[in-house]
């Protein structure tokens, strides 16, 4: 059997990780799913270290930069936004006073 | 720069994702979640700002400021009744940047002149999802913002041509990790995958957006994951797999509390079918005034408040609030039940009242509130219909049979603020209206409520 093309650390990583995922959101209340989904969506913004690598290496070729341009603005876009609209939204979700 | 210290700020940047999910688990922690979020995202890119082979600063800052001040604006000016179309849009953005540097990849891959490995079969498999993605995203936030019919768009022959527009984008997926190379298959394969997306959400009605938005939220994070796993980037692999199993949980709860599968979502074209079925000869149905509903409420020791999507339609969330405020100084207990899928995404009926200051201990659950409506004064729906139609439980022909709901049903007196007796979303008739113990309020939700405030404080005196 030819060995796999690719390197079994980064599948250990994903099923991992994508167990730690299903743990850690089944404890999140669902009174938060709305921020949950908008915190979600920033930190899947992390792409942007991908965009920045296009756009700003060496010997990046015209196509490259401008497409490498549009998805750094995107990928800023929602990591700036969706941090900040999901710290509006919880900050919103208050306690109970005590009745006087 | 090291190598080992760009590493290591991913490492520490994943570790700061995973500790922000952990700590939105209860609204009390939630914003140190969002801290370590922001930490994590600002240690990945100075990493990466300080890998060697990244040079261009001022383009990459020029980007980076650009989308800030696209993005600021966009979180501070969005009312909070527009979440479900800014989270549609941010789906959009965040898989479209996926899916361009997936181009970017494949055409380095190209010259390079390589031919089928891992890396040209996982950037087609992410650009699929990128693309698709995208338009599908982008179609949602058309029918939300109401730009498009929220209605299902159906045409005849709709399924075999979705089918043959999936069957070829795939194709040419797998024909580009085969030929990298290949220029005019790569705009084809991009052509085919988006208009798939766009034919995949379009027969999809605005009930069914909660689950929609959730599984495209999965995708996004899938996307992200396998270009991960094209750049061999750890951390992308992480932060992906966390969002797509995000969506993913978020999308099933969506589905059980339909009672329905992923396929029959994606697939249904449910309002639809059910709309067509409905005849609809006049039943006779009980009416009250504001001032009615004003005495009955304040004769209450136990009110539970069921908001829907019509609550959000007609921005009634602090006019509810202020009904709350008067109830509870009158020593009634008020609480407010929350269907999981009330609303336009998961978690929207909260959001709209967390904002108009009701406490988020009064928000109850479904599952947790049902048992407490037998004993319930008054239940009081607001904007919902499907989600408190006994039919679902009692009638096993109903196209909503098995829907888990709101049992507002067997409160003691229910009242339902309405605009008029049209069907709702499912096109059902809701035996909740004809019930002997059921009052129909028609009207504005907004005006309504807050005619029962002023007849409230107008007081009666009765208490």
């Amino acid at each position: 059997m030819p060995a796999l093309p690719v390197n079994p650390d980064l599948i250990a990583v994903f099923v991992l990780a994508a167990f730690l995922g299903f743990q850690l959101i089944r404890r999140v209340s669902t009174l938060l799913h709305s921020p949950l989904m908008s915190l979600t969506n920033a930190i899947a913004a992390v792409a942007v270290v991908g965009a920045i690598i296009n756009l700003g290496e060496a010997h990046a070729g015209p196509l490259a930069r401008t497409l490498g341009f549009i998805a750094t603005t995107a990928a800023t876009v929602n990591l700036v936004s969706g941090f900040l609209i999901t710290d509006r939204m919880l900050k919103m979700f208050k306690k109970d006073k005590p009745q006087p | 720069m090291s190598h080992t210290v760009v590493e290591a700020a991913y490492l520490v940047a994943a570790v700061c994702f995973v500790l922000s999910l952990m700590w939105m688990s209860h609204p009390s922690t939630s914003r140190r979640g969002v801290i370590a979020g922001e930490l994590g995202m600002l240690l990945a890119i100075i990493g990466t700002l300080l890998l060697k082979e990244v040079v261009d600063y001022p383009m990459i800052a020029a980007a980076l400021l650009l989308g800030s001040a696209i993005g600021v604006p966009l979180a501070y000016l969005m009312p909070m009744t527009a979440i479900p179309q800014r989270t549609a849009l941010s789906h959009s953005l965040g898989a479209l940047a996926v899916a361009l540097i997936g181009v970017v990849e494949i055409n380095k891959l190209a010259a390079a002149g390589a031919g089928f490995s891992f890396t040209s079969a996982t950037l087609s498999f992410e650009m699929t999802l990128g693309f698709l993605t995208c338009t599908a995203s982008l179609m949602a936030f058309g029918k939300l913002q109401e730009l498009l019919p929220t209605r299902p768009m159906m045409f005849k022959g709709q399924r075999p041509a979705n089918l043959a527009v999936f069957v070829a984008a795939v194709g040419c997926a797998v024909a580009l990790a085969l030929h990298p190379q290949n220029g005019a298959l790569l705009v084809a394969f991009v052509a085919l995958a988006s208009v798939f997306g766009v034919m995949l959400v379009a027969p999809i009605g605005g009930a069914d957006m909660p689950t929609v938005i959730a599984l495209l939220n999965a995708y996004a994070g899938l996307a992200a994951s396998a270009m991960g796993f094209a750049l061999a980037n750890k951390l992308l692999i992480i932060t992906g797999a966390l969002d797509g199993a995000s969506g993913f949980i978020l999308a099933v709860i969506m589905c059980r509390a339909m009672n329905r599968s992923f396929a029959n979502v994606m697939f249904g074209g449910f309002g639809q079918v059910a709309a067509a079925a409905t005849g609809g000869e006049a039943r006779p149905v009980r009416s009250a005034s504001e001032e009615d509903a004003a005495l009955m409420l304040e004769n209450a020791n136990s009110v539970v408040i069921v908001p829907g999507y019509g609550m959000a339609v007609a921005q009634a969330q602090h006019k509810v609030a202020e009904l709350y405020q008067a109830l509870i100084a009158k020593g009634i207990d008020v609480r407010f039940a929350i269907h999981p899928v009330a609303g336009r995404m998961p978690g929207h009926m909260n959001v709209l009242l967390a904002e108009a200051n009701i406490p988020y201990e009064r928000l109850v659950e479904m599952d947790d509130i049902n048992g407490d409506l037998g004993s319930t004064d008054i239940a009081l729906v607001i904007g919902a219909n499907d989600v408190v139609n006994p039919a679902a439980r009692d009638d096993p022909k109903s196209a909503i049979a098995g829907m888990p709901i709101i049992e507002a049903d067997k409160a003691r007196t229910v009242m339902v603020i309405k605009r008029s007796m049209n069907a709702g979303f499912a096109g059902i008739e809701n035996e909740l209206y004809h019930l002997d113990k059921t009052h129909m309020l028609f009207g504005d939700a907004k005006s309504f409520v807050g005619g029962v405030v002023k007849a409230l404080s107008g007081g009666s005196g009765l208490h």
